[in-house]
């Protein structure tokens, strides 16, 4: 029999903590709809998003009534597209095609983003990686829901050091094609080192090669809930600030599994992960950094923050790994400026720089994240951050990523509003001294060494 | 058996537990339980309901439930037991 004290401790996490399940992703392989016909492949595309996910929409938000937990985002993601478009793209404007029918496909299943606009070139390009990459900047301006992310790296490979410098023109590129949305078309396009193949977090979501025809993957959430629980035990010690993380994340963690059993069964599809990520928001109380603050920082960024986020990333885990029968995915906590209120307002006030960021990447999924820097920055800086948390990804043997926006006509004091879930932010500066003659040598940063381990 | 958790909290005053009783009969939900405290003038409530016999859907139900809360003042929610077995019970 359920206890008073529990359905009221439950309540108050979904009605002032912002508990909610985040996103119910459904993976769709599109490997059975490859066609050298660009329009028979897109057609095939269309028709198998469109079955597959008829009721994806439809039975999230009856999951959520049904028990009480708001499903905030139902998306797609899909198999990496430079693969599926390989053998019918013959050009950038050929693979636009196939981005047009998958936002076709997203609004007509209703979902807010579909995922997998993506290549995977950390060791090398095909013709097709390259066209898929240089049609980005029309790709995303030109659709609403398509995201697109990149693997330039990993800790097996190397990093791909021509595509680095490469995607350092696209991302300028893709902020200049929707320069009068505050380049929003950036906010969709991340780069990766070591990504995960069942991530269902927007905009890294693609669905890997080596997964079923169809799963359903479920990240949760709630910073608020860990916030309000940790403000509880202040001033106490790490021992006791580390249980009631975990036991925190135990519970959020378990609408997550609940959810993702549910929605598999409902929909007769295979149940893949639950992503353990804290996933902030702009909503008031629903920060990563508000909890950095509760732990005992003045600021987020002020020293101690790195050792703190390492806390709670390791924790969360720890909570999650045990309610969760399969955990995968990205799993930890996210750091989007723009997308926390509170980390936003430490980084306009000079408290978290790009450079504190990148050491918080270390320790935490997954790396430099919606953050807005100046329009004018040049696309071989840009490179250069990005080979940086490569770097980091590659030699630290986890997942890294960088999701940065030059926002074209802005430069630091002014500010962007992306609205919605994106959020709004002030223009972070960045380094001035450049790094050309690094990015601009060209090939392959090697694999590094597995021992000697310092 | 198909087991739902209603919490009601708000101010308390005459009639609410009888809305709330007759919403239940009259969409044929049986209740199983209820239980409650009253700090100062506030109420908070919660009743197990069997839905088996409900015939309409969650979004009929929560938004039942909704205009009902909105009548007596109090805010109302509806959510499945078996959420509360998986968070609080290993």
């Amino acid at each position: 029999m359920v206890e008073l004290k529990e359905v009221f401790e439950t309540y108050e996490m979904v009605s002032h903590e912002n508990l909610d399940v985040r996103t119910i992703t459904m993976g769709i392989s599109l490997l059975d709809c490859i066609d050298p016909d660009i329009d028979t492949l897109c057609d095939k595309i269309y028709a198998k998003i469109t079955e597959k996910a008829k009721d994806l929409v439809k039975v999230g938000d009856e999951i959520g009534l049904e028990y009480g937990v708001p499903v905030i985002n139902k998306r797609v993601s899909v198999t990496p597209i430079a693969i599926i478009g390989g053998a019918a793209c013959r050009c950038p404007s050929d693979f636009v095609k196939i981005a047009k029918t998958l936002d076709k496909a997203g609004e007509k299943v209703g979902v807010n983003f579909i995922g997998g606009y993506s290549a995977l070139v950390q060791k090398g390009m095909t013709p097709a990686d390259m066209n898929l990459i240089e049609s980005i900047p029309e790709a995303l301006a030109c659709t609403e829901r398509v995201c697109s992310s990149i693997s330039l790296g990993s800790t097996k490979t190397g990093i791909n050091m021509d595509a680095v410098r490469l995607m350092g023109d696209i991302v300028v590129k893709t902020a200049e094609a929707t320069k009068e949305r505050d380049s929003i078309g950036c906010a969709k396009l991340v780069v990766f080192c070591n990504p995960p193949d069942d991530n269902p977090f927007m905009a890294g979501a693609f669905h890997g090669v080596t997964e079923a025809d169809c799963v359903i993957n479920v990240g949760v959430s709630g910073p608020g809930v860990v916030n309000n629980a940790l403000s509880k035990v202040r001033g106490q010690s790490f021992e006791v600030l580390c249980e009631t993380i975990k036991k925190t994340a135990f519970k959020v963690t378990r609408v997550g599994q609940l959810f993702a059993k549910e929605a598999s069964r409902r929909l007769d599809v295979p149940f893949g992960i639950v992503d353990l990520s804290l996933a902030p928001t702009p909503a008031v109380g629903d920060s990563i950094a508000d909890i950095i603050q509760e732990m005992g920082m003045e600021r987020c960024g002020a020293p101690g923050t790195t050792a703190a986020l390492a806390i709670l990333n390791d924790q969360v885990k720890k909570g999650g790994v045990m309610a969760s029968s399969y955990v995968g995915g990205l799993s930890g906590a996210f750091i989007p400026v723009t997308e926390d209120r509170s980390m936003a307002e430490a980084a306009e006030i000079g408290a978290l720089t790009l450079e504190k960021l990148e050491a918080m990447t270390c320790v935490c999924s997954v790396g430099l994240d919606m953050i807005a820097v100046p329009g004018s920055t040049p696309s071989t800086t840009i490179a250069g951050i990005i080979a940086d948390e490569m770097a980091i990804g590659m030699v630290n043997q986890k997942t890294t990523a960088v999701r940065i926006i030059p926002v074209i006509g802005k430069d630091v004091g002014d500010r962007v509003q992306f609205g919605g879930l994106l959020g709004d932010a002030g223009i972070m500066p960045v380094n001035g001294y450049g790094c050309a003659d690094f990015v601009n040598r060209g090939g392959r940063i090697p694999a590094p060494i597995h021992s000697f381990k310092n | 058996m198909n087991r739902t958790v209603v919490t009601l909290v708000g101010k308390d005053h005459v009639g609410i537990i009888a809305a709330v009783c007759n919403f239940f009969a009259e969409n044929n939900i049986n209740i199983l339980d209820i239980k409650q405290t009253t700090v100062q003038e506030y109420i908070n409530m919660i009743l197990v309901v069997d839905t088996s016999g409900y015939t309409g859907s969650s979004d009929e139900m929560a938004a039942g439930l909704n205009a009902v809360g909105e009548r007596v003042g109090c805010v109302i929610k509806a959510m499945h037991e078996e959420i509360f077995d998986m968070m609080h019970r290993i």
